[in-house]
């Protein structure tokens, strides 16, 4: 029997290649303070804190949650530090809510956080020798030949990925803190992108951000007094799987089959398509819109991208998909997963501005990391279960 | 709350530097021992979790390797926490309070030989007003040892508790380091200093190694283990970074934890503390309150082995199996992260938990 959960103040950073206005403490109190703001709530109210990122070297400071707990304001409280690759800011968020499923903390603030402009994230995600040949260069390298895989299975149009470039990055223009802010993004422009890593233009690949995330996780009893609406927790789910071994599927992943059919079942959901009003997937590279479509269960397998040709995930569609502007618009990467996540959670409480979703009522929060092997989603809905 | 209790642990025999097996073949056959002794199917566990450092290994992502070693197939729950291994449990112990699985894996490794571990720690601290300094791991211990000894100490108590533990370590076959014939407090003293007032032995060794430990709740620990070390009391509590923001003589966030995990509640029997610096055990003594009935550090404890990133999880572990084998009714654990005792876990285990869990 776990506790109700639910979401009582998200908070986010204006997103930016390089935040040299802020440190790392800076650009954390930066969310932090927006989410408990939201919650009316302050530091003092707050029983733990989980901080999530990714890896160390993209600062340079090792375990920095330690040298963040004053800013955080957890000195003399648990402090949890949560790392699980790009999947992180999901992860994070449910373990901080299971801390309050687990009855164990009445609010919980979680906060996490990229500042790539202190490395440089491309190299710091290229092994070098003697973990792995020097055969890579940066992730794009790594999932472009996914990518290519699934275009030949399903048989797709090459023009998909463009397609969902233009959708999210128009998605952007009405997000005040995206990172991304292409007024005349096209099909054209997007087509005319350099080729970084066949199929993947410049275009269609996500930027390298500053920026955190931030969200305040309640008690049914503290949600129920909150300011504004809650966006409760309908299910929590991680699966993972090993990066390789034959007969593995790396372009349909069995953790992310077996992590939304985990999910979809706690929150009762039996037909996502029909019941899931919009979903913020972790799209970094264009053409994994199409591939967790299907990886979800929004659609059969080799269908996932007529479902985005037809643009029924645009804003206004059948099922929109990435309202933020998604990965593709803001990337600091640690704080990628967890933004999907309080996008779900904005949306369902009415609160996402410009980029709200008439009506969303239930949603999907989906991140993953590693080699597509490490998956974390939670469904969080308007209306207490 | 759902009673949780260690059911199996194992460790690997920490070695300086394991130059013949990664992080991968050093974990497979810890996590395939615990797995064993547990009794507990790897199928059939309902939740794993671990603990590293990509700092140690020079690499991002040091953690995703381990999944080889558990079988993540079909895929598993399954979460990482870049901090000791004891924090994962707890975040394990957390999970299993939901009800819906009953059992779960916490594993912890560290290549330490890989770098150079005093400078790779010193990265911990605040990167824009400390870190450039270029103080090392020891030195910011060295530092607290200082404010220590000026709070009323004596050197000959450091020398003490590495005496002790080096002697404690002779019975240890998971030890490092241990005492040689003859050695008692007395020869320590005529060491010569590595970092005043820290000698070699006031310090802990560099250790690669790893290790596992299998939770189960309610019915099932009691099923599959025969004297079950329940989880009683269990917290941990961070304090403020600045080394210069807190008392180093005394361990705050120690004390609040072991409050939290009511180590006061009875008697304690055992106590494994990780105090990596000899004159950390004094401080977390006094935190906790323990007195002088208490066994302290039975395996030597950090000073013996002290695998980063394990090294808190293998206290667990160690105290654990105190209480399963019938020496301890009551033992305490500790851990810690970060400089100068910054944040620290209690757990509190029992061999009878009808105590109750808080």
């Amino acid at each position: 029997m776990t506790h109700l959960t639910a979401v009582v103040g998200v908070g986010q950073t204006h997103h930016k290649s390089a935040r040299t206005d802020v440190s790392i403490a800076g650009l954390c109190r930066e969310a932090a303070g927006r989410a408990l703001a939201d919650a009316e709530m302050t530091y003092a109210d707050i029983d733990a804190v989980v901080l999530g990122k990714a890896p160390d070297m993209f600062e340079g400071v090792v375990m920095p949650e330690l040298y963040l707990a004053d800013a955080l304001g957890a000195a003399g409280k648990p402090l949890i530090r949560v790392h699980t690759a790009g999947s992180v800011g999901g992860s994070t968020a449910l373990v901080a809510a299971s801390l309050v499923q687990a009855g164990i903390h009445e609010r919980v603030l979680t906060v996490a956080f990229e500042k790539q402009s202190e490395s440089d994230a491309m190299w710091a995600l290229s092994r070098p020798l003697p973990f792995a040949p020097p055969t890579l260069a940066g992730a794009g390298s790594y999932f472009a030949p996914h990518i290519r895989e699934y275009i030949r299975r399903a048989g797709a149009p090459p023009h998909i990925g463009v397609l969902v470039a233009v959708k999210d990055r128009q998605n952007a223009l009405k997000n005040p803190y995206a990172h991304l802010h292409l007024d005349d993004i096209s099909v054209e422009k997007v087509e005319e992108s350099p080729m970084l890593w066949d199929p993947i233009r410049y275009l269609e690949t996500c930027p390298s951000s500053d920026g955190a995330c931030a969200l305040v996780l309640a008690s049914e009893a503290v949600a129920d007094r909150a300011p504004r609406p809650p966006a409760w927790v309908l299910g929590t789910a991680m699966r993972s799987e090993p990066t390789m071994f034959a007969g593995r599927d790396a372009v349909n992943p069995q953790a992310g089959i077996d992590c939304a059919a985990d999910v979809f079942a706690q929150a009762g959901i039996r037909r996502p398509l029909d019941e899931i009003d919009c979903v913020e997937m972790y799209v970094p590279f264009s053409w994994y819109e199409p591939m967790w479509l299907e990886n979800l269960g929004f659609a059969p397998d080799g269908e996932g991208w007529a479902m985005t040709e037809r643009g029924a995930t645009a804003l206004d569609g059948e099922l929109p998909v990435n309202m933020s502007g998604g990965v593709l618009s803001s990337n600091p990467i640690g704080a990628s997963g967890m933004l999907r996540f309080a996008e779900a959670a904005l949306q369902v409480r009415g609160q996402a501005g410009e980029h709200q979703v008439d009506g969303a009522r239930v949603a999907l929060g989906h991140a993953y990391g590693g080699g597509s092997q490490f998956f974390a989603m939670w469904v969080v809905a308007a209306a207490k279960p | 709350m759902t009673d949780v209790a260690v059911v199996a642990f194992a460790q690997s025999v920490p070695v300086r530097a394991d130059e013949t097996h990664n992080e991968v073949e050093m974990l497979m056959p810890v996590v395939a021992d615990a797995i064993e002794r547990s009794g507990i199917g790897r199928k059939e566990i309902g939740f794993t979790v671990s603990g590293s450092c990509d700092y140690l290994a020079g690499a991002p992502f040091a953690f995703v390797a381990g999944l080889d070693a558990v079988g993540a197939w079909p895929p598993i729950r399954e979460s990482h926490v870049e901090m000791d291994g004891a924090w994962a449990l707890y975040e394990a112990w957390v999970r299993l309070q939901h009800g819906d699985i009953d059992s779960a894996l916490v594993y912890a490794f560290g290549k330490s030989s890989l770098g150079p571990l005093p400078d790779v720690l010193g990265l911990q601290l605040d990167p824009y007003h400390v870190a450039p300094l270029g103080i090392d791991a020891i030195s910011v211990a060295a530092l607290q040892a200082r404010a220590w000894l000026d709070a009323g100490h004596d050197e000959a108590e450091m020398a003490a508790a590495a005496a002790r533990a080096r002697q404690a370590a002779r019975a240890n076959p998971c030890a490092q380091v241990s005492a040689r014939d003859g050695e008692d407090a007395q020869t320590l003293l005529d060491e010569p200093y590595l970092v005043t007032p820290l000698r070699r032995h006031d310090c802990p060794p560099i250790s690669d190694g790893a290790a596992a430990v299998v939770l189960a709740a309610g019915d099932r620990a009691r099923e599959v283990c025969e004297r079950p070390a329940w989880i009683t009391g269990i917290d941990h509590r961070v304090e403020a970074h600045a080394l210069g923001g807190r008392d180093l003589a005394m361990s705050v966030s120690t004390r609040l934890a072991g409050e939290r995990a009511g180590v006061a509640d009875a008697p304690i029997d055992v106590a494994e503390l990780h105090a990596p610096f000899s004159h950390q055990e004094p401080i977390l003594c006094d935190a906790l309150a323990l007195g002088d009935g208490v066994t302290v550090n039975p395996s030597g404890g950090a000073l013996a082995a002290n695998v980063v990133m394990a090294a808190g999880l293998v206290r667990i572990g160690e105290a654990a199996t105190r209480v399963s084998e019938g020496a301890a009714a009551r033992a305490v654990a500790h851990a810690t992260s970060g400089p100068a005792l910054q944040q620290n876990l209690v757990c509190v285990l029992e061999a009878d938990g009808d105590a109750g869990t808080r």
